[in-house]
């Protein structure tokens, strides 16, 4: 009888995981670590600039009313979407995000470059009652943004945060965060966000 | 990618592939001491493992599967820096400015490599610039009674425009109707193309401050004598006084900046036409608040030759029953 590998392996649980995580581990070697390294994915856009204050709050309020559920913020290259949304996206546009908000649940439209592309009239009108601009929306009403005031009291936290994941705020970023969004209300804060996106790109 | 990072990749993936197949190949023989077809011993339940060999069709496609990625990584990008024998990019990804994009494709282009993308553009520009071509070579005056060319911007108006001004195009509360034939920056072709094209910004700055609540109480009521309303006399006349700061941009007439030829986008205050409300309370919060409404711009998003049928589409708006 020749040595049985497989019982062996089978009984062990200490080679059982070594082995399993030698398995799983080539993709993400391969595929994951050399993007935290090479040129092409560490290099910021020359437009880049972190987020202020308030459209930190705004993305904040963008993860937690689960917009992503929906909105993905990722152009493909393909020319429908290039067309309908502007230039695809490009890594340098994303490398200060954190987790970055790509998605991949295309219910409602892309908004990786939706900055600059409604006022801010018309975003306030459709965060509110969205039908009241587009009567065919599916997509809820968020009233309660126009309601909600920000304290700004971890405001500062989530920039000090940001700095250390490598995002280049100063000092004074910081020190002024709080001031920048206390007593402003949600829906102004998303906005800022929303006008934001994607006007990195020139 | 620099040549380390190049190496490992390759390194690894090509290692990947040979430890499956070095490790299929090995499952292929009997290394359990059991004989085939036989029970291993475990049992549970009454159900017990037979030592079966591995089904064929399936190590047939597994085996498939390693020849079809040998091809695959010799044909297309994938291993490093390698990058294909065919030459295939879907676009660019490392670029960092517009222009930069710009440069990459038109190398690409001389190159004979255009990107997957930029080969579904060029695909496409042979099938409707042509089309196009035929409406932009031509004034949008005539354009505007082109029933095709109609029919291209009501659906190029449909996509980009009707989110704010509807898709009947008569807008709503702070986004302008386009059938009244009444314009805050103008109704020539030339300023509706201006228009599409660069955006417009308009500033009504917020005088609750200055003008304080009895303030802003008179010059509503004086704004709102303007079109012929009913209202307090000693308010409007009260208010008529200082209408001089708003003379700068309404006129002093209070006809708005159109009719003065300026190009501030300032409505006529004379006619019925609100574009935010004509209750006292509307206009009592837009001499508080301000207003500031905006249009984008469009030249980059849809380009000159869709703005051009675009314009035609929103002159004929305000001229439905004109023919030519």
């Amino acid at each position: 009888m020749s040595k049985n590998y497989h019982e062996k392996i089978e009984k062990s649980v200490g080679w059982m995981a070594i082995l399993t995580v030698v398995a799983i581990s080539f993709g993400t070697l391969v595929e994951i670590t050399p993007l935290m390294f090479i040129k092409d994915t560490t290099t910021p856009v020359d437009g880049l600039k972190p987020y202020t204050a308030l459209q930190m709050e705004g993305r904040d309020i963008f993860i937690r009313e689960g917009c992503t559920n929906c909105h993905s913020q990722m152009i493909r290259p393909f020319r429908h979407e290039v067309e309908r949304y502007g230039h695809y996206s490009v890594a340098g546009e994303s490398i200060w995000e954190h987790p970055f908000l790509w998605g991949s649940k295309r219910t409602g439209p892309d908004l990786a470059r939706v900055g600059g592309r409604y006022s801010d009239d018309w975003h306030y009108a459709h965060l509110m009652d969205p039908r009241s601009v587009v009567p065919q929306s599916n997509m809820p009403g968020y009233p309660w943004l126009g309601e909600n005031v920000l304290d700004g009291k971890l405001t500062a936290n989530k920039l000090e945060i940001f700095r250390s994941f490598g995002v280049p705020y100063t000092d004074d970023d910081i020190k002024g965060a709080e001031a920048a969004v206390k007593g402003k209300k949600e829906i102004e804060a998303l906005i800022a966000y929303l006008q934001s996106l994607g006007t990195a790109l020139k | 990618m620099s040549s380390f990072w190049s190496a490992w990749i390759i390194v690894l993936t090509i290692a990947c592939i040979v430890l499956c197949t070095v490790l299929l190949t090995w499952n292929l023989k009997n290394h359990v001491g059991v004989p085939e077809g036989e029970t291993t011993g475990h049992e549970f339940d009454g159900i017990e493992e037979i030592n079966n060999p591995l089904p064929k069709w399936w190590t047939i496609m597994f085996y498939a599967t390693i020849v079809w990625s040998v091809f695959y990584f010799a044909a297309y990008p994938g291993l490093g820096n390698w990058k294909g024998l065919l030459g295939w990019t879907s676009s660019n990804q490392g670029i960092t400015s517009l222009a930069e994009s710009k440069a990459a494709i038109e190398a690409q282009k001389l190159a004979g490599t255009p990107s997957q993308l930029d080969r579904e553009y060029m695909h496409a520009n042979d099938t409707f610039a042509k089309e196009f071509a035929k409406y932009t070579s031509r004034p949008i005056e005539e354009l505007a009674y082109d029933t095709q060319a109609l029919k291209v911007g009501q659906r190029l108006f449909l996509q980009n425009c009707s989110q704010c001004h509807g898709s009947d195009a008569r807008g709503q509360r702070g986004f302008p109707n386009l059938t009244d034939n009444d314009w805050l920056y103008g109704g020539t072709v030339d300023k509706i193309k201006e228009t599409l094209m660069y955006g417009r910004k308009a500033a009504m700055p917020a005088w609750g401050e200055a003008l304080g609540e009895q303030g802003v109480k008179e010059m509503t009521a004086y704004v709102l004598s303007l079109s012929g309303r009913k209202v307090n006399d000693n308010d409007a006349a009260a208010g008529k006084n200082k209408f001089g700061m708003c003379a700068a941009c309404h006129g002093a007439d209070g006809k708005g900046s159109l009719a003065h030829n300026l190009p501030f986008g300032a409505p006529n205050l004379t006619d019925n036409t609100w574009l935010y409300g004509g209750s006292a309370g509307s206009i009592e919060t837009t001499l508080n608040k301000g207003r500031n409404g905006v249009m984008p711009a469009f030249k980059d998003t849809l380009g000159e030759d869709k703005i051009h049928v675009i314009a035609a589409y929103v002159y004929r708006l305000s001229r439905p029953d004109d023919t030519k």
